[in-house]
C-alpha cells in the first residue's frame, strides 16, 4: 500500500474510495506477503550447512526431487482429462434451459464430495469385493483382480472426480459469456454445428481454457488427502506435498519444509507461465465483442 | 466419397462435408453421434460416482458387509457411534465458528477492496490485482507452511483465530474477484446521483451500493461457504487437536484408520457430505452457477 500509493498523486490521499482497499491490502501483506518472505529467507538458513544447503539437498536427493516428476505425472494428466471432458459437456448445455439447470446440479454435486469422501467411497466401491468389481464380474466383462486402488490410477481417478466439477463450472460460465449472436451468425452462413465451435466459440474460450486449466491444475498440483489415502505415499504417488509435510510436521525442519514449499511454488508458477505464454502463441486478436 | 465420410470420426465428418451445401442430414447424423457419445460418457461418470456414494452410504447403515451385494442386517449405531469417537458435536461446532467467521470478514474486507478495484484506476493497480489473485494460483500448501511456521512461532496455531485468519487467506482474494466485475457493471451514474444529493461515501455504500450488491454477496457468501467447508490444507496445517473442522477430522479418522470400523469413518463422511450438499443445493437455488467467472449478463444493459 504505502509502497504504491506514494507513488501516486497527493489527491488520492483523500479520496475514500482509496482507503476502502486498505483492511483487504493490510490483510494480505500481514498474511501472505509477510509469511512467504518469511519462509523464503527461513529456507537460505538450515539447521546445518550453508545457505543453499537445502536446496542442493533437496535436488541431490532421490526421494525428494523426483517428487516433482510424480506430482507433474499426477496434475497434468488430470487437469488435461478434466479440460477435454468440461469443454463438451459445459458447450451441450449452454443454453438456458430447465434441463440444463437439472444437468448442472447433478454435474457439480461431486463437488461436495471432499477428497475424504472420494478416498473412502473409492476404497470400498473398487475394492476387491466391492460392487465395481461384482458388476463386472456378474456381468463376465472381467474376472481378474482390479486394482485402482493404492496406485497411481487411484489417484488420477480421484482427482478428476474432484477436480471435474469445478473445471466444468468455470468453463460453462465462459461458454455461457459468450454473445450467442456469433455462433448464429456462423450457422447463417452455413458452419455445422462444429465448425461453429471451432471457429466461432474456441478462439474466443481458449484465454478461458488457458485460466480454467491453470485454476484447475492448480488443486490438482496440491494433491495431497488422495494421495495418502488412495496411491501409495512411499512409492508411485509421494507427491511433493507429503515431501513438504514430512519435513515441516515430522522432522521439524521448518526451514527444510519453507524449501520444498518455495521449489513447489516455482514448479507451479513455471506451468502457470507456460500455459498463459502458449495461449498467446496459438491465438492473437480479439476475444470480446462482436467484430470478427 | 459417401462411403468414406461415414467411415470416419464425426468431426472429420462436419469438417469436410463443410464446403458442400447440399448434405443436410449427415450433419445431423455426425451430430447426434457426437451428442450422444458426450451424454453417454456423462452417464457413465454420473453412474459410477452415485454407486461410489451409494456404497458409501450402504456401509454406513450396515451391521456387516463383507462380499456379498447387500449387508445382511442394517442399523444406524454407527452415526450415534461416530458421533461419540469422533466428538462430531464439537467438531461440527468448530466447523460453524470457522466458516462463518470467514464468511462474515471476507464479505467484510473483501467487497470495499472490490470496489476500489473496479471503480478506480491508480498506478499499480496491476500489482495489486496480482496480489490477490496469487493466492489462487499457487497451490495452498506452499504458503499454507511458511504461515503454519510463522504461526507455531507466535503461538496462533491450534487456536480457532489462527485457522479462521489461515482460511480468510483464499477465501478474500476470492470475494475480490468475483465481486469486482459485479461492480463493475453497475451503473456509476447510480453513484454520481446519490453524490449529487449530498451523500457521503459511506451513506452511498450503504444505501445505494450495499442494496444492488445484494445478489452478488449473496452468491460470494455461498460460494466462500463451500469453498471454506472443504478447505483441507489450511487447516490441516494450522488446527490442533481441539479446533479441528470436520474435513481435518474426517481424514485423520480414515488415516488411523484399522482402530476404527469403517462403518463408523463412512457415517461421518455422510455427515461431512450431506452438511456441504445442503448448503450447495441452496447456493444453487440463488446462484446461477454461470455467473462464477464471467460479467452478469442476464439483464441485457446496452
Amino acid at each position: 500500500m504505502m509502497l504504491m500509493s506514494s507513488q501516486t498523486a497527493g489527491s488520492r490521499w483523500r479520496d475514500p474510495a482509496m482507503w476502502m482497499a486498505a483492511p483487504a491490502v493490510i490483510f494480505m501483506l500481514a498474511v501472505f506477503v509477510y509469511p512467504f518472505i518469511h519462509g523464503l529467507i527461513l529456507s537460505f538458513q538450515p539447521l546445518e550447512g550453508g545457505m543453499l544447503s537445502n536446496y542442493v539437498k533437496f535436488f541431490s536427493t532421490d526421494n525428494l526431487w523426483m517428487t516433482i516428476g510424480v506430482t507433474l505425472k499426477l496434475a497434468l494428466p488430470a487437469t488435461l482429462i478434466n479440460i477435454l471432458i468440461a469443454v463438451p459437456v459445459a458447450y451441450r448445455l449452454r443454453h438456458k434451459t430447465p434441463y440444463q439447470k437439472i444437468a448442472t446440479t447433478i454435474l457439480v454435486i461431486p463437488i461436495t464430495l471432499g477428497t475424504v469422501l472420494i478416498a473412502e467411497g473409492m476404497l470400498t466401491y473398487f475394492g476387491p469385493k466391492g460392487w465395481f468389481a461384482q458388476i463386472l464380474q456378474t456381468l463376465h466383462i472381467y474376472e481378474g483382480a482390479i486394482r485402482l486402488t493404492h496406485n497411481y490410477a487411484g489417484v488420477v481417478i480421484s482427482l478428476v472426480i474432484s477436480g471435474f466439477p469445478f473445471a466444468f463450472l468455470l468453463i460453462l460460465s465462459y461458454i455461457t459469456g459468450i454473445d450467442p449472436v456469433l455462433p448464429r451468425a456462423a450457422a447463417t452462413l452455413g458452419a455445422t454445428p462444429f465448425n461453429q465451435f471451432r471457429y466461432a466459440i474456441f478462439p474466443l474460450i481458449l484465454p478461458g481454457l488457458a485460466m480454467a486449466f491453470c485454476l484447475s491444475f492448480v488443486q490438482a498440483f496440491s494433491v495431497f488427502p488422495s494421495a495418502v489415502l488412495l496411491g501409495s505415499p512411499a512409492g508411485a504417488t509421494r507427491v511433493i506435498s507429503i515431501a513438504a509435510y514430512e519435513a515441516a510436521f515430522e522432522n521439524y525442519d521448518y526451514s527444510m519444509a519453507s524449501a520444498v514449499a518455495m521449489i513447489m511454488g516455482a514448479v507451479q508458477l513455471g506451468v502457470v507461465v507456460i500455459v498463459l505464454g502458449a495461449r498467446n502463441l496459438f491465438y492473437r486478436g480479439p476475444v470480446t465483442g462482436g467484430k470478427g | 466419397m459417401n462411403q468414406a465420410t461415414t467411415t470416419t470420426s464425426p468431426m472429420m465428418t462436419s469438417q469436410s462435408i463443410s464446403r458442400q451445401p447440399a448434405p443436410k442430414r449427415r450433419t445431423h447424423w455426425a451430430s447426434r453421434a457426437w451428442s450422444g457419445l458426450v451424454v453417454g460418457l456423462m452417464t457413465f461418470f454420473l453412474i459410477n460416482v452415485g454407486l461410489m456414494i451409494a456404497s458409501v452410504a450402504t456401509n454406513s447403515v450396515a451391521k456387516r458387509w463383507l462380499g456379498t451385494w447387500l449387508p445382511n442386517g442394517w442399523t444406524l449405531e454407527w452415526y450415534s457411534a461416530a458421533w461419540q469417537e469422533f466428538q462430531l458435536g464439537d467438531v461440527l461446532l468448530v466447523t460453524i465458528q470457522v466458516v462463518l467467521s470467514v464468511v462474515a470478514l471476507s464479505i467484510l474486507i473483501g467487497v470495499p477492496a472490490a470496489y476500489t478495484l473496479a471503480r478506480r484506476n491508480f498506478r499499480g493497480k496491476k500489482l495489486l490485482t496480482g496480489l490477490f489473485l496469487l493466492p489462487l494460483m499457487i497451490p495452498p500448501i506452499t504458503y499454507g507452511i511458511p504461515l503454519a511456521t510463522l504461526m507455531y512461532e507466535l503461538h496462533l496455531a491450534g487456536t480457532l483465530p489462527g485457522v479462521i485468519i489461515a482460511n480468510l487467506l483464499p477465501a478474500l482474494p476470492f470475494v475480490i474477484l468475483v465481486m469486482t466485475p459485479f461492480i463493475e457493471q453497475i451503473d456509476p451514474n447510480l453513484e454520481s446521483a446519490a453524490r449529487v444529493f449530498g451523500a457521503r461515501t459511506f451513506t452511498m455504500f450503504r444505501h445505494v451500493l450495499v442494496p444492488l450488491l445484494a445478489p452478488g454477496i449473496l452468491a460470494a457468501s455461498l460460494l466462500v461457504l463451500v469453498r471454506t467447508i472443504a478447505m483441507f490444507e489450511l487447516t490441516f496445517l494450522t488446527a490442533g487437536a481441539d479446533t479441528q473442522t470436520l474435513v481435518v477430522a474426517l481424514y485423520y479418522s480414515v488415516f488411523a484408520a484399522g482402530v476404527r470400523a469403517s462403518q463408523s469413518i463412512d457415517a461421518m463422511a455422510m455427515v461431512y457430505m450431506i452438511v456441504t450438499l445442503i448448503w450447495l443445493l441452496i447456493a444453487m437455488r440463488f446462484v446461477s452457477p454461470t455467473q462464477l467467472v464471467s460479467r452478469v449478463k442476464e439483464h441485457p444493459q446496452n
